[in-house]
């Protein structure tokens, strides 16, 4: 091979091309290569130190849920087919991947109501972001208004991104477990380029969409100065863009956000047959009206014929993207999460028409039994009254740290310590308890037991050192 | 040529014959004729592969759980399929995908190197696929310790000494890259609002410091294919921000004044940001840090064997100087003196999140285990490789029947990838870059990245790393001498290809015109 490249040896193929000045004149200062099995070996041992949900009866949530993901999504996500190709940049040697985007899309679209989706954002946080800099792309107005409903990764990574787009961020309190409907009113107005909740939100309130979309929209669009007269894109603008954080999995029973007067519609996919995986990877769904068709971030698959009259299917409107539009383009965005939305549309055509209907109604079922049974415990209450899905909030009066861990040491995860997570000082006290259709009524009833056990204990402990204290 | 594997998605396209009309001839294959039905247009009502659990708590109202107005008054109408339609469907949709375990994908800065199966084993251990991300850190020891790890390495990979794994893909990993270089002159005080960036990067490169609130200034490519000194001095001023750039570049060449263009960067104060894109060619070699960059993502899923599952999940953790490092997102993986491992949030100066929870681990436990598995020594040794690999390919491309046609656009040797002029094919063989990469599905291989860098004249940018044997580049170098010889005697064959695969060619246009972007119910 040398010869044919016409060099005497490797190391002269590097001397012509790196100059000596940049050259790593030694051996990179890493362990030294190992034989497969031990590789497997020390990952083993790393995953062993970790407590997953096989391992404890966990209640976590926040984003992030232990669904069951049936067998054959792992069957598969792990054909070469699927799991070893490229973006589809040759559609005549793609069309698997091309029809399981196309076949996402409109499961996509059928869940939230709206007419168009993307292929697949990064996951739940960053599509709100991206959304947010559709919303800037749309009317080119300053300001995006956030309910405190919103899961606080969305908040602080909208906050970061909107920082880089040029754009502020104003947060809408809560009252009563959901966004206050005239702060929230209030907070809009006609330099407001989007106005985003979360549904459910954060505390797994069911937010009323509908109302919300509408106080939103009421909001006249028209610069009152005149002062961009001329800028097409504000002239077109009639009040914000509503943007809504949506759980797929709660939309088999919950108002599609297309019904509720939302205009883009984001979330994270996980729970659609996606594993934790410790935070990733997962997927972020994208869906929108129409008009923001051409707006979209991410790829895009879409639907012709072949030379010979046959259906095939090409990534489309690529005059958005960055390969083509570059500076100009909608979105940076170019690997997405392909494999995990084919997990995600394999999931739903799993549940099935019925099936998500179903599941949506045992998990609110279960979860309503949960939060009876653990908010009449003593020393625990609901954190809000709001209609729940598959999560909720509730209020300790105990340390939730102490409790978690006296939890933990009886193979229980109760649930997220809110103040922990958010870093306010109003969710002090507050645990958030996810309920899946693994956890059963039986799980639940042992939840109960511990809980109710730590809690007095920590009471008791808490009253013993401190006669005076308490949270409220 | 061998004939290709009947499990192929490809037939023989009947090469040995070199007949003209052997190839425009043939009938529609099964996997033709099958035609494309999506799951939504199978299956009959009633019909369901979910046995959902039984409601084992008290039977309450439903109204009384979600008032109406909350309701959904219609369920979507998702398919009713049983379970052996879902997996025959996607199973028989898969086969009408080329993929990396099938043949060569010498897609030019997209480094398709072997995924190893190891990988995937390792990362679905209940341990690592079923940790839940706000599970205690005291109580995720192993997966802190695994990022942890990784940084080191990537650290050590790139000579920048603080990591975050935090970015979902590569582009992502450019936008935490920007607006860090913005926070660190925000931080000074100083507002600058430009970015440089040569013309032959990325489309991300631009896309993103759009986004990131900044503008782009583009600087020209000297005749030797980097940067153009005296077009980056002239715009090098106080307003920059950063220079972008990729080394090797686009066009596979290692930029040998890349020791000037540090100082010139650095010298009006501005940042140098490195697109990690192309790293397989340089791991153990050289390093960014060492070249004076500050700023560098890495594609886990190109360098690192991720598998790029047809469009992600990747992964693009980035690694930046000393200067840089307190604006890194949060949080960060940090070891405590008594060497436990937490997450720390508390950076005041940090950018912020970039994303939920700490990246994509999933894509840290298949790249931590391929660095495990090769060492600083392998590493060293796979960017060798493909590097002398790109050399050996550029070589037989270089020989009479192909270069007169394909000549190199620049340089004489490259490093791991090469960029390759269609123009000259273009007038003498009247084929397009385009014809001879749609020819070469007909080959059975994945064409090279076209039309890139823009600008290079009907561009072929290939890229054929390490993982490859001899044997397959002399079948790629071979397959495309024969189609240009092929298209000498008769050019509407490549003009009219490919011919054997699922589809032929698509009307991308009426596509774009007339959206159709879902299953009509």
């Amino acid at each position: 091979m040398l010869a044919a490249v016409g060099v005497d040896s490797l190391q002269e193929i590097f001397e012509r091309q790196i100059p000596e000045g940049v050259r790593l004149n030694r051996e990179l200062e890493l362990p030294a290569g190992l034989p497969e099995q031990d590789v497997y070996e020390h990952l083993r041992a790393l995953a062993a130190r970790n407590t997953s949900a096989e391992d404890e009866l966990s209640f976590l949530g926040a984003g992030m849920y232990d669904h069951y993901v049936p067998a054959l999504i792992d069957m598969l996500t792990e054909r070469s087919e699927f799991l070893t190709p490229y973006t589809p940049y040759q559609p005549e040697i793609s069309q698997g991947g091309l029809q399981v985007m196309f076949e996402y899309q409109t499961a996509i679209s059928e869940l939230t109501g709206l007419p168009v989706s993307n292929a697949s954002a990064y996951e739940g946080p960053s599509a709100v972001a991206a959304a947010g800099y559709l919303a800037k792309l749309h009317n080119g107005k300053a300001k995006l208004v956030v309910s405190a409903g919103m899961h606080p990764h969305s908040i602080e990574t909208l906050r970061t991104n909107a920082h880089g787009y040029g754009m502020e961020v104003v947060e809408v309190p809560l009252r009563d477990g959901v966004t206050d409907p005239d702060a929230w009113a209030q907070a809009i107005d006609e330099d407001t380029s989007a106005a985003i909740f979360a549904q459910p939100n954060f505390y797994g309130a069911v937010e009323d969409g509908a109302a919300l979309s509408a106080a939103a929209k009421a909001i006249a669009g028209e610069p009152q100065d005149g002062s961009s007269a001329g800028d097409p894109a504000r002239v077109r603008a009639s009040g914000p863009v509503v943007i809504a954080q949506v759980d797929p999995i709660a939309l088999g029973v919950l108002k599609a956000p297309g019904e509720c007067g939302v205009d883009v519609a984001v979330g994270e996919g996980q729970p659609l047959g996606n594993r934790l995986d410790f935070g990733g990877p997962s997927f972020g769904l994208f869906a929108a009206r129409e008009e923001y068709l051409r707006r979209m971030p991410g790829r895009i698959a879409g639907e012709t014929l072949d030379v010979d009259g046959r259906r095939g299917f090409v990534l489309t409107l690529q005059t958005r993207e960055q390969h083509i539009r570059r500076e100009k383009a909608t979105s940076n965005i170019c690997t997405a999460q392909a494999l995990n939305a084919l997990a995600g549309v394999v999931y739903l055509t799993w549940l099935g028409r019925r099936g998500i209907v179903e599941l949506g109604e045992l998990l609110l079922a279960r979860t309503h039994y949960a939060r009876e049974t653990l908010s009449a415990i003593e020393g625990v209450e609901k954190l809000h009254e709001q209609p729940v899905i598959r999560e909720f909030a509730l209020r300790l009066d105990a340390d939730v740290a102490a409790v978690r861990r006296r939890c933990a040491a009886e193979g229980v995860n109760p649930g997220v310590d809110l103040e922990a997570l958010t870093g306010r000082e109003t969710d002090r006290g507050g645990l958030l308890v996810a309920v899946t259709e693994k956890r059963s009524r039986a799980d639940i009833d042992r939840l109960a037991d511990v809980l109710a056990q730590a809690v007095a204990a920590e009471r008791k402990a808490t009253v013993a050192v401190y006669p005076m204290a308490g949270h409220r | 040529m061998s004939p290709i594997d009947e499990n192929h998605l490809h037939a023989d396209p009947g090469i040995e014959s070199h007949h003209p009309a052997a190839a425009p001839a043939t009938a529609a294959s099964p996997l033709q004729r099958q035609g494309a039905r999506t799951i939504f247009q199978k299956g009959a009502p009633g019909r369901r592969a979910f046995m959902c659990p039984a409601v084992d708590v008290p039977e309450a109202d439903v109204v009384t759980l979600l008032p109406a107005h909350l309701r959904r008054s219609e369920g979507p109408r998702l398919p009713e399929v049983s379970e052996p339609e879902i997996v025959r469907h996607y199973v028989g949709i898969s086969k009408r995908n080329f993929d990396l375990d099938s043949g060569f994908y010498p897609l030019g800065s997209c480094t398709m190197k072997h995924n190893p199966r190891l990988h995937e084993r390792a990362a679905a251990l209940p341990g690592h696929a079923r940790l839940h991300p706000l599970q205690d850190p005291e109580r995720a020891q192993g997966a802190l310790e695994l990022m942890w790890n990784l940084q080191e390495a990537l650290a050590e990979i790139s000579g920048l000494p603080h990591v975050s794994l935090q970015p979902s893909a590569g582009s992502h990993g450019e936008l935490a890259g920007v607006l860090l270089s913005r926070a660190y002159h925000e931080d000074r005080g100083e507002s600058r609002h430009k970015v440089l960036t040569p013309d032959t990067a990325h489309g991300t490169n631009p896309a993103t410091v759009t986004m990131a609130g900044l503008e782009v200034v583009k600087v020209a490519t000297n005749a030797d294919g980097g940067v153009d000194i005296e077009d980056l001095r002239a715009k090098a001023d106080g307003d920059v921000a950063c220079l972008m750039l990729t080394n090797p570049n686009t066009l596979g060449l290692f930029d040998p004044n890349i020791a000037e263009i540090a100082e010139i960067v650095h010298g009006v104060g501005a940042t140098l940001y490195y697109d990690g894109a192309n790293l397989n060619a340089v791991m153990g070699l050289s390093r960014p840090g060492d070249m004076g960059f500050d700023i560098v993502h890495f594609n886990l899923h190109k360098s690192f064997t991720q598998p790029h599952g047809g469009g992600g999940p990747g992964s693009g953790p980035i690694a930046v100087s000393e200067r840089v490092a307190p604006y890194l997102p949060v949080p960060v993986v940090a070891r405590g003196e008594d060497g436990a491992f937490t997450l720390d949030h508390d950076r005041p100066k940090s950018i912020g999140r970039l994303r939920g929870f700490h990246g994509n681990y999933g894509c840290f436990v298949r790249s931590y285990a391929y660095i495990c598995s090769l060492g600083g020594d392998g590493l060293k040794d796979a960017s060798e490789t493909a590097v002398l690999n790109a050399n050996y390919l550029l070589a037989r491309l270089r020989e009479h029947g192909v270069a007169e046609y394909l000549p190199l656009a620049y340089g004489e040797l490259c490093m791991h990838e090469f960029v390759l002029s269609g123009g000259p094919m273009k007038k003498t063989l009247e084929i397009k870059t385009l014809d001879l990469a749609k020819r070469l599905l007909d080959f059975g291989f994945h064409p090279p990245t076209v039309y890139f860098p823009l600008l290079v004249d009907e561009a072929l940018m290939v890229e054929p790393t390490e993982t490859e044997t001899k044997e397959t580049l002399d079948a790629f170098a071979d397959a495309i001498a024969a189609i240009l010889k092929e298209a000498a005697q008769d050019p509407e064959i490549a003009r009219g290809a490919p011919y054997t695969t699922p589809v032929r060619r698509l009307d991308e246009v009426a596509a774009a015109k007339r959206p159709v972007i879902r299953q009509a119910l």
